[in-house]
């Protein structure tokens, strides 16, 4: 067997689900595994099967506690296993992990049965929060910059800073997920149980809520930033590379705001995104 | 033999891995150590607080980069996108050399995020070294190769896992990386002499040595880096340094990771066999 065969032959073994069902056949391991005085080929193969399943499996759970949360433990668990059957890592990083999560879930929307839409939400923002932790920062804007403002110039926004539109409020349980999770250490068990039941309640009375949101980080923590739906169009503009003009009329278009009104707000998010470092040289 | 062309003609002594949990007493208490072992991919990240921490450990310790994601063994190319940012993470730190592992993890572009066994035949043999030889002549610094700890044996095996890994290094003219925990494991989960395989690694190679802990299972011992070492490792450990010389010795704890005073403390338990051991010769 060529060292190409072998390791194709091992990966589609040890990729295997987990279940009872889907075991492996001792002779398939037999072909290419010795035995010892203490394990078969199978047990030998399998100690690299749970390893590669825990530690896929521990990761996509780390990585989207909110997600978790909207659709139980159960449901999580089977989302998890599916996906990781169906889209196997593709990335030298364990980082990547969650990033076709969405777009499998669309695909299997069964999985997530009625919460499927604050699932998708969830899964778009907990992803959003990965890239928002460790995305490029480059130089920022300082006010010298700013003074050149014009119509024809065109301003980058940091690569950290995600732009994520939602149709439930899954960013204000995401905060709830992790204050509960934060105090899993510290506080009693009648504290966490009284914090879980409210969690349980808020996913099941969310409705839904038509939400503009800016994943991105100060002092290299992830925050969650509500935006009004015009200054999420400037900003969504600015990053696709329009020059400000454009951009501007792009997010006034179909505003019910007066103009004198808009042009305080924009003044102020100005003001803002630059204080809080969003802005920086645009590049094509 | 501590300094070598492998470990870049360095001196260097006992060095902890860094770990998360503790960043926040390092960057406070700023202890003593003698370098860091950080784990590669941890910061090949385009920015945010993995590579700003690291900048502040750079500032006043020495970094050695070691990786878990190279799969030189792997019968697949060399991943572009993983050697791209492993040298901008190699041009941060300076390293002065660069280690992973002697596995395979990947095949046809699927990962498993894991260090599999190798088979130990002259054709993965071949594989392995071109894919270091490129490495190196791309990341334009010294590498050493680890032993992995390993739980499967393969019926394709040509020769033992120290001639496999004779058999690369020379080809590939690369350092090794010896760690005595997983050659201590290995040998218990397939029955050989740790000693014999000390033995026969060519001392003028060892760039660096790894200790660590591992978990006790019934039929097998899993390198699970989550105890203090154990004391036929230290023994182990001991005969190393005496056939290879004082060389720079790494603690890696993963899991159920103690303080960092008693991390370090158990690092620095090495330091009575590296005070000037008489060297031996099998």
């Amino acid at each position: 067997m060529s060292l190409l065969d072998l390791q194709r032959q091992m990966a589609a073994d040890l990729m295997r689900p987990l279940a009872p069902g889907d075991r492996l056949n001792p002779k398939t391991a037999a072909a290419y595994i010795k035995p010892n005085d203490r394990l078969t080929s199978r047990e030998r193969l399998e100690i690299y099967s749970k390893s590669y399943w825990y530690r896929l499996l521990d990761s996509l759970y780390e990585d989207f506690p909110g997600l978790r949360a909207v659709v139980g433990q159960r449901a999580f668990g089977k989302i998890s296993q599916a996906y990781l059957t169906d889209r196997p890592s593709r990335s030298w990083t364990l980082r990547n992990l969650g990033s076709q999560l969405e777009e499998w879930l669309r695909l299997y929307p069964a999985y997530a049965g009625a919460r499927l839409k604050p699932a998708l939400d969830m899964i778009r923002l907990e992803w959003a929060h990965v890239e928002a932790f460790d995305e490029r920062a480059d130089a920022v804007l300082g006010p010298e910059d700013l003074l050149e403002l014009g119509p024809a110039m065109r301003i980058g926004l940091q690569p950290y800073v995600r732009l994520i539109e939602l149709q439930y409020p899954v960013d204000d349980l995401r905060v709830k997920v992790s204050a509960a999770s934060d105090d899993h250490g510290t506080a009693s068990n009648a504290v966490l149980k009284r914090k879980t039941g409210g969690l349980v309640r808020r996913i099941s009375r969310m409705k839904a809520e038509h939400i503009f949101l800016a994943v991105h980080r100060l002092d290299f923590t992830v925050y969650y930033r509500r935006l009004e739906a015009e200054e999420f169009r400037l900003l969504s503009g600015l990053r696709a590379g329009l020059p400000v003009g454009e951009a501007m009329e792009a997010a006034i278009e179909e505003s019910p705001l007066g103009v004198e009104e808009l042009r305080g707000r924009v003044e102020t998010w100005f003001a803002m995104w630059a204080e809080m470092g969003w802005l920086c040289r645009w590049q094509s | 033999m501590p300094a070598n062309r492998f470990n870049g003609f360095t001196d260097y002594g006992i060095g902890v891995g860094l770990r998360i949990p503790h960043y926040q007493h390092i960057l406070e208490k700023k202890p003593v150590v003698g370098w860091f072992e950080i784990i590669s991919e941890n910061y090949m990240v385009d920015g945010g607080r993995p590579l700003a921490i690291l900048d502040q450990i750079l500032e006043q310790y020495k970094v050695v980069q070691h990786g878990v994601s190279a799969y030189f063994g792997s019968a697949e190319p060399l991943n572009r996108d993983h050697l791209r940012r492993l040298k901008a993470l190699v041009k941060r730190t300076k390293t002065p050399w660069l280690t992973d592992h002697l596995c395979w993890g990947s095949v046809d572009g699927r990962y498993s995020h894991d260090l599999l066994p190798m088979p130990y035949t002259f054709e993965a043999a071949k594989v392995t070294a071109r894919k270091v030889r490129e490495a190196r002549e791309y990341l334009e610094v010294p590498i050493a190769v680890e032993n992995v700890s390993s739980y499967a044996e393969f019926h394709e095996s040509e020769m033992t896992e120290w001639e496999f890994l004779n058999e690369v290094v020379e080809d590939a003219d690369c350092g090794i990386l010896l760690d005595v925990n997983n050659i201590y494991v290995s040998s218990r989960n397939h029955s050989f002499d740790p000693y014999e395989y000390v033995n026969s690694v060519p001392p003028e190679r060892v760039a660096q040595i790894h200790i660590a802990g591992h978990s006790r299972f019934q039929k097998y011992i899993l390198d699970t880096h989550d105890h203090p070492v154990i004391d036929p490792v230290w023994k182990l450990y001991e005969h190393a340094i005496k056939r290879v010389g004082p060389t720079a010795t790494l603690l890696e704890w993963d899991d159920l990771i103690p303080s960092f005073d008693e991390v370090h403390a158990e690092a620095r338990k090495a330091e009575k066999y590296l005070v000037a051991p008489a060297l031996v010769t099998p």
